[in-house]
């Protein structure tokens, strides 16, 4: 019956790349071999077709026609002799547009083909639950309505009759997809009912909430823009970045602020929502989206199918298919892997899943039935609720009872190939897991402010950046227990009169073929035989012991970084190459040609000074050398040349990173060229001039003989470090995408972000969080063992050289 | 004092048999000891001999030597106003450990410099023969040649290190007849006189090698210091049944007959390494005679330094410069001055042995030649172990063929960052792909040494060149082909197995994982060296 009656019509569908419209477009296309579609999609870059082809048909629910094309070319509605590819190009009709702009954002083109719809789908959404409000709204609240005003403009231009017999002037059926949370946060029975009809609803104007959404939006960026704001968030952007250098550090700010922006807004969207009685901004838009379309709709005729939480299908295409990383899996797998120790809900309460294919069906049986009509026969709009909660209840207690036996049966392992035992949730109230979860967050905050100040490096910053990862879990652990606690706790029953008599209508082929009873699903088979294999290979969590991963992947990223593809390799000096830094030069070279009591002192006054210069040197590099190397102001040209090659092996040979000397010369050996960049003084990196095929450092200007204490030119360091490499690989026609840098500080990021291979060495805690998110290889150098430690960098004295007691540089 | 009969009257060179009674015997470990109770009944412990006496009055006897020398005219006659003189001296390999001020060569190269001030002779250059070694301080070369003569030639630049990859510096001497080249340093090829000044501590050193290698680079070298030659140098102890010194022979061919006139001195030592008294002399007396102050000076040592971080045992055991006496000095013609040289050496250290062993025992010292003032490297301890100390042999090695080795060592992973570069990334690199030595020759060697990096630092910093770990690989090729398995007690397992050894914890363990090697109750010979001994086995 339901294929007779769609066979031979014309469907459009919006909403076709996400996770129910994917699932749409394959059911309608493999059980319904005569109808075409019509796919509004945003078109992006690639177009619409491009859209098509990469997001919705390379999805594996299209596998199974596929494989059912091989068993037999004409099933799916292939025609003799056509493939796959051919079948979609003839029965799917791409056109570009956009639910979020009036007018669906259609040319002519578009407009003409909507016109040839006999069926639209309304089912795309702004599903996430912490979307900002203007967003939700343009999408949740105003779509529907501009989907209905597509389809009566379309009426009107239609110039002849579509495929299946619609004349010009009548309009299309439109089935919009809402949710049963419309509802709002209540106890008890919600029917299928318009959302105005229910005595709880209060009836706001939905005009005046798109017109706040926009007020909103204003006034969160005007508040972004305050001074006090800004400067709080560039503060935050430097305590992210370090000394990265004005254009990263501005970056950043700019990121920030639009982050920040963002939050206020899902901030609002969620309080007014929650003023409403609604459990967020998702639902309370689409409560209003009802009602605006069924204020709006003109001569449309509206079905209105509203499931609950959708989750992966029970049966079709494939039991378990699912779409990217929905709702609960998430949560789920922050369970598996042991983070979240607690979560809020009532076990006795209800969780209302739904499996994806029997949402399809019922939308499928609602376009084939046709729009309800009353008893005048005009068309009038109707909800049907497609949920499990009154027909056959899953329990949240159940549920989770389900999920930790599957997961004690099959555990994830955690890195160090340890199965992870899954905790066992006491079900406390929302607030007490919230206030649990702030007070770790707020512990490690401390802990990450401490880290931050002090200057650690390599294994010691790693932690620091595994502790900037928790934080990050717990984070998100938090905003799981904010977003989705409401609906752990929603214990109303939608009601299932309208879907049941729809069902009941349906004969014993349709029954088959698009099963939508939610009784149906046995939940303990349901999960542990279909959703969660299904979900940990999608959240791809670790469920064999063995692989070294991280092994694997720092080999491969080495590999990559040695590969003969590579152009150029840059380095940094200071904590990537040795373990040294100006002032130990400095000092080690003004100290050579010191008595020992004169050595006393020059060390005391370098020690006292010591804070002083590190804080000079952390807020700004070039700032803290130009001022530094005004120290060298006299000194002997010839001497010091001489002193610098004896300071090589006393002092930089011996704080040596052996591996990152290695490192330089496979490169070279592989044919890269090899650059060294730093801010240290040219005399002092001379002698490492063999290892390089150029070096550029600070240079020193100089007359008589004598340097003169200031630098020729800006000194190498941060963007200036970016600008040098941009410089060197365009006058070497080296394409810096084919480069690889390492460095061992966030002032380097402006190198490290413009070349294709970063390597972070020895990294500092804020370039080792930034490098560990990014994924890049990240090595740990450290002196050779064995290495004579010296504490205080000072040189050993020329003892009876004839060149001795002369003033020291 | 020189009543002690130990003075006047040194003991010979022992083999004990092990019996229930015997002691716990020394082993060297690194910057440390242990003390090994060995098996009774089927084990023997090989003892150096005692220093034999020095000359009573060193200055004298050089001065002798100089103006008698063998198979030469006196040096004074040598010496002309306006000639170009090149002195040529062993860098700080030689002696181990380095040796209390004054130095035998500064006494040397102060007479030899009085001698050619009396003859007017001012254009001199003095030249540490180091071959590829690293370059030595200014602090090492004023150990060696005293502050006088430092002072005296260092600020016009007239003393200073060899160095073999000067493009400028070097000069090649011709083919010997089995094609080897012959390289020598430019300076000493066109001097008019060249005097090597040679501290000969085992019977390896001197003859032609002092110049032939000494003041040659690597396209010299190449020819003797490969797989091939030390497999044939049965053993390089012994200089007539050594391929590396006939090889440096014919060398020396090519050198008398197209490079300098050469003037050779050379010396040996006693064995007076720890001192008659002290607390290292209980180092150089045998276990059983051990008083209760040797015995308390022992334990109370050994405590202390098992204690004590290893930076603080190396600065303590580089600091220890030993009270060597001279025994004999002779100068003149480089082969018959080379035969009485020979003479003294085995004097000092020559041990008649009996027969060859199941088992092989030692322990390794803090020191080897190519770590003074340095660390002592994975790959020094193989080479002292199975270079050195396996090849102190003549006749057959002490240890069977298929035999095993058991040396004890800490044989941390560690490295000079600045002596040994290459070092590292030889036993990162090479090692990790290979421990075959023609294998690792053929795939290796040449790029090490011509790699750039290693030259500029062999040359301007102070590292051993590139090619030098190879060396050190090859001095044991010979042992390697020769045992069945090696053991080091006590080592850094995941270094000693990076060697291709096997690491045992203790004795005991190692003697067990011996049997499966040599079969059950196997014969073990200890040699008690340092002291330097030389097992002359029938």
């Amino acid at each position: 019956m339901i294929r007779e009656q769609l066979n031979g019509k014309r469907i459009a569908v919006t909403g076709s790349t996400g996770f129910l419209g994917t699932a749409l477009v394959e059911r309608l296309l493999r059980t319904i071999p005569e109808c075409e579609l019509i796919l509004l999609v945003r078109p992006g870059r690639r177009g619409a077709q491009a859209r098509v082809d990469r997001d919705i048909l390379r999805n594996d629910a299209f596998d199974r026609i596929r494989s059912e094309l091989l068993k037999d070319p004409t099933s799916a509605g292939a025609l003799e002799g056509e493939s796959f590819a051919g079948m979609c190009e003839r029965r799917i009709h791409p056109i570009a547009g956009d639910v979020g702009t009036d007018g669906l954002g259609l040319d002519d083109a578009g407009r003409a083909m909507l016109a040839t719809a006999d069926i639209a789908i309304h089912s795309a959404a702004t599903v996430s639950f912490d979307s900002a409000l203007d967003d939700a709204v343009e999408v949740n609240l105003l779509g529907p309505g501009r989907v209905a005003a597509g389809l009566r403009l379309a009426a009107e231009e239609r110039a002849e009759p579509t495929m299946g017999g619609l004349q010009p002037g009548e309009c299309a059926h439109l089935v919009a997809v809402s949710t049963c949370y419309v509802a709002g946060s209540r106890r008890g029975k919600a029917p299928e009912q318009l959302v105005n009809e229910s005595p709880f609803f209060v009836d706001v104007d939905w005009r005046a909430e798109v017109n706040n959404s926009h007020q909103a939006r204003r006034d969160a960026e005007q508040a972004s823009r305050t001074p006090e704001r800004l400067t709080a968030l560039r503060e935050e952007a430097v305590r992210a970045l370090g000394a990265a250098g004005t254009p990263a550090i501005a970056e950043r700010t700019e990121q920030l602020r639009q982050k920040w922006v963002g939050q206020q807004m899902t901030d609002s969207g969620r309080s007014r929502a929650s003023s409403l009685g609604f459990p967020d901004a998702y639902a309370f838009t689409k409560a209003l989206g009802e009602r605006s379309l069924v204020e709006t709709k003109g001569d449309v005729p509206v079905s209105i199918v509203r499931p609950s939480i959708i989750e992966s299908a029970l049966a079709e295409p494939n039991p378990g298919w699912i779409r990217g990383f929905r709702m609960a899996e998430p949560v789920i797998a922050a369970y598996a892997r042991g983070l979240l120790k607690e979560f809020p809900g009532v076990p006795e309460g209800v969780i209302d899943v739904i499996p994806c294919d029997l949402v399809v069906a019922t939308i499928i049986a609602v376009a084939a039935r046709g729009p309800k009509l009353d008893d005048a026969g005009v068309a009038q709009p109707d909800v049907t609720q497609i949920a499990s909660g009154s027909a056959n209840p899953l329990m949240y207690g159940d549920m989770v009872d389900h999920v930790r036996s599957w997961f004690t049966e099959h555990p994830v392992y955690d890195d160090k190939n340890q199965p992870i035992s899954v905790p066992n949730w006491s079900f406390p109230g929302r607030g007490r897991v919230a206030r649990q979860l702030d007070r770790a967050q707020k512990g490690l905050n401390a802990a990450e402010r401490v880290l931050d100040a002090l200057p650690l490096r390599g294994k010691q910053a790693e932690f620091g950046a595994g502790l900037e990862e928790k934080k990050d879990q717990l984070e998100r652990a938090n905003g799981y227990v904010e977003l989705y606690g409401a609906y752990t706790e929603c214990e109303a029953l939608y009601q299932l009169d309208n879907m049941y008599e729809l069902w009941h209508s349906l004969d014993a082929d349709d029954q088959r073929d698009f099963c939508m009873d939610p009784k149906a699903v046995h939940w303990k088979t349901y999960v542990h035989d279909i959703h969660l294999p299904s979900m940990v290979k999608q959240a791809r969590l670790k469920m064999t012991p063995g692989t070294r991963q991280v092994n694997d992947r720092t080999d491969r990223l080495r590999k990559q970084v040695l590969s003969k593809d590579r152009q150029l390799a840059v380095f940094d000096l200071e904590n990537t190459l040795i373990a040294s830094n100006v002032v130990a030069s400095y000092s080690w070279l003004a100290t050579r040609h010191l008595d020992t009591a004169d050595r006393l002192k020059f060390t005391a006054k370098t020690l006292r000074e010591a804070p002083r210069l590190l804080q000079l040197d952390r807020a700004d590099r070039s700032d803290f050398l130009r001022y530094f190397y005004r120290r060298f102001e006299d000194a002997p040209i010839e001497r010091l040349d001489a002193d610098a090659m004896e300071m090589m092996s006393d002092l930089l040979m011996t704080k040596s990173f052996p591996a990152a000397i290695r490192r330089v010369r496979e490169h070279r050996a592989m044919g890269h060229r090899t650059l060294l960049i730093t801010g240290a003084l040219r005399l002092v990196v001379d002698p490492l001039k063999p290892l390089f095929d150029d070096i550029v450092a600070a240079d020193m200007s100089s007359s008589n003989g004598t340097y003169d204490g200031h630098l020729t030119a800006v000194p190498p360091t941060g963007e200036a470090r970016y600008q040098v490499l941009a410089d060197y690989a365009e006058l070497h026609g080296l394409d810096l995408r084919e480069a690889v840098a390492y460095a061992d500080s966030s002032s380097d990021l402006p190198m490290l972000e413009a070349v294709g291979f970063p390597v972070a060495v020895n990294a500092e805690t804020k370039l080792a969080s930034i490098a560990r998110r990014r994924g890049w290889l990240i090595e740990h150098w450290s002196k050779s063992p064995g290495a004579p430690n010296r504490v205080l960098p000072i040189g050993p004295r020329t003892v009876r050289s004839p060149i001795r007691n002369r003033r020291a540089v | 004092m020189a009543s002690d009969p130990r003075r006047t009257a040194p003991r010979p060179g022992l083999v004990l048999d092990v019996d229930r009674s015997t002691p716990p015997i020394l082993f060297h470990h690194g910057e440390g000891f242990r003390l090994e109770k060995l098996p009774a009944d089927r084990s023997r412990i090989i003892y150096p001999a005692e220093p034999l006496p020095g000359l009573p009055d060193p200055d004298e006897s050089i001065r002798q030597a100089l103006l008698n020398p063998i198979e030469d005219d006196p040096l004074p006659s040598l010496l002309t106003p306006g000639m170009k003189l090149t002195i040529a001296f062993d860098d700080l390999s030689l002696p181990l450990p380095s040796m209390r001020k004054p130095d035998i060569r500064q006494r040397i190269i102060e007479q030899v410099l009085d001698m050619a001030a009396a003859a007017g002779v001012d254009d001199i250059h003095l030249i540490a023969a180091l071959a590829l070694h690293r370059r030595m301080t200014e602090d090492e070369l004023r150990h060696c040649l005293g502050d006088r003569v430092y002072d005296a030639f260092a600020p016009q630049g007239a003393i200073y290190n060899h160095d073999a990859e000067d493009p400028d510096g070097m000069v090649e001497l011709g083919l010997t007849r089995h094609d080897e080249q012959v390289t020598m340093n430019a300076r000493a090829a066109e001097s008019d006189l060249l005097i090597y000044v040679n501290l000969n501590i085992v019977s390896m050193d001197g003859g032609w090698k002092s110049t032939a290698t000494g003041l040659s680079g690597y396209s010299g070298i190449r020819h003797h210091h490969n797989v091939a030659t030390m497999l044939e140098s049965k053993s390089f102890m012994d200089r007539h049944k050594s391929e590396l010194h006939h090889s440096n022979w014919r060398q020396g061919e090519v050198i008398k007959n197209h490079g300098p006139r050469i003037f050779q001195i050379e010396t040996t030592i006693n064995n007076n390494t720890f001192g008659y008294d002290g607390p290292m002399s209980v180092l150089q007396k045998r276990e059983w005679e051990w008083n209760a102050k040797d015995r308390a000076t022992f334990i109370t040592m050994k405590k202390g330094l098992d204690m004590m971080p290893t930076t603080a045992k190396r600065a303590i055991f580089n600091g220890w410069k030993a009270p060597y006496e001279l025994t004999s000095v002779q100068a003149g013609d480089v082969e018959a001055v080379h035969d009485v040289t020979l003479e003294h050496c085995f004097k000092q250290h020559l041990v008649p042995v009996e027969g060859q062993t199941d088992v092989l025992t030692f322990g390794l010292p803090y020191i080897c030649p190519y770590n003074v003032n340095s660390v002592m490297n994975p790959i020094l301890v193989m080479c002292l172990g199975l270079g050195y100390f396996f090849n102190m042999y003549r006749g057959k090695p002490l240890v069977r063929e298929g035999g095993v080795l058991i040396m004890s060592h800490p044989t941390p992973w560690e490295f000079h960052p600045v002596h040994h570069p290459s070092y590292i990334d030889f036993f990162e690199q090479v090692l990790s792909d290979t421990t075959d030595p023609l294998e690792l020759e053929a795939k290796y060697e040449k790029q090490f040494a011509e790699d750039e990096w290693y030259i500029h630092l062999y040359r301007n910093s102070y590292a051993y060149h590139g090619v030098h770990p190879f060396y050190m690989w090859y001095w044991g090729a010979s042992a390697l082909q020769h045992l069945g398995r090696v053991i080091i007690v006590g080592g850094d397992k995941r270094a000693v197995r990076r060697l291709g050894f096997q690491p045992a914890s203790t004795m005991q363990d190692a003697l067990e994982m011996a049997s499966d090697v040599v079969g059950p109750a196997p014969s073990i010979t200890h040699l008690h060296n340092p002291p330097i001994l030389m097992a002359d086995v029938t």
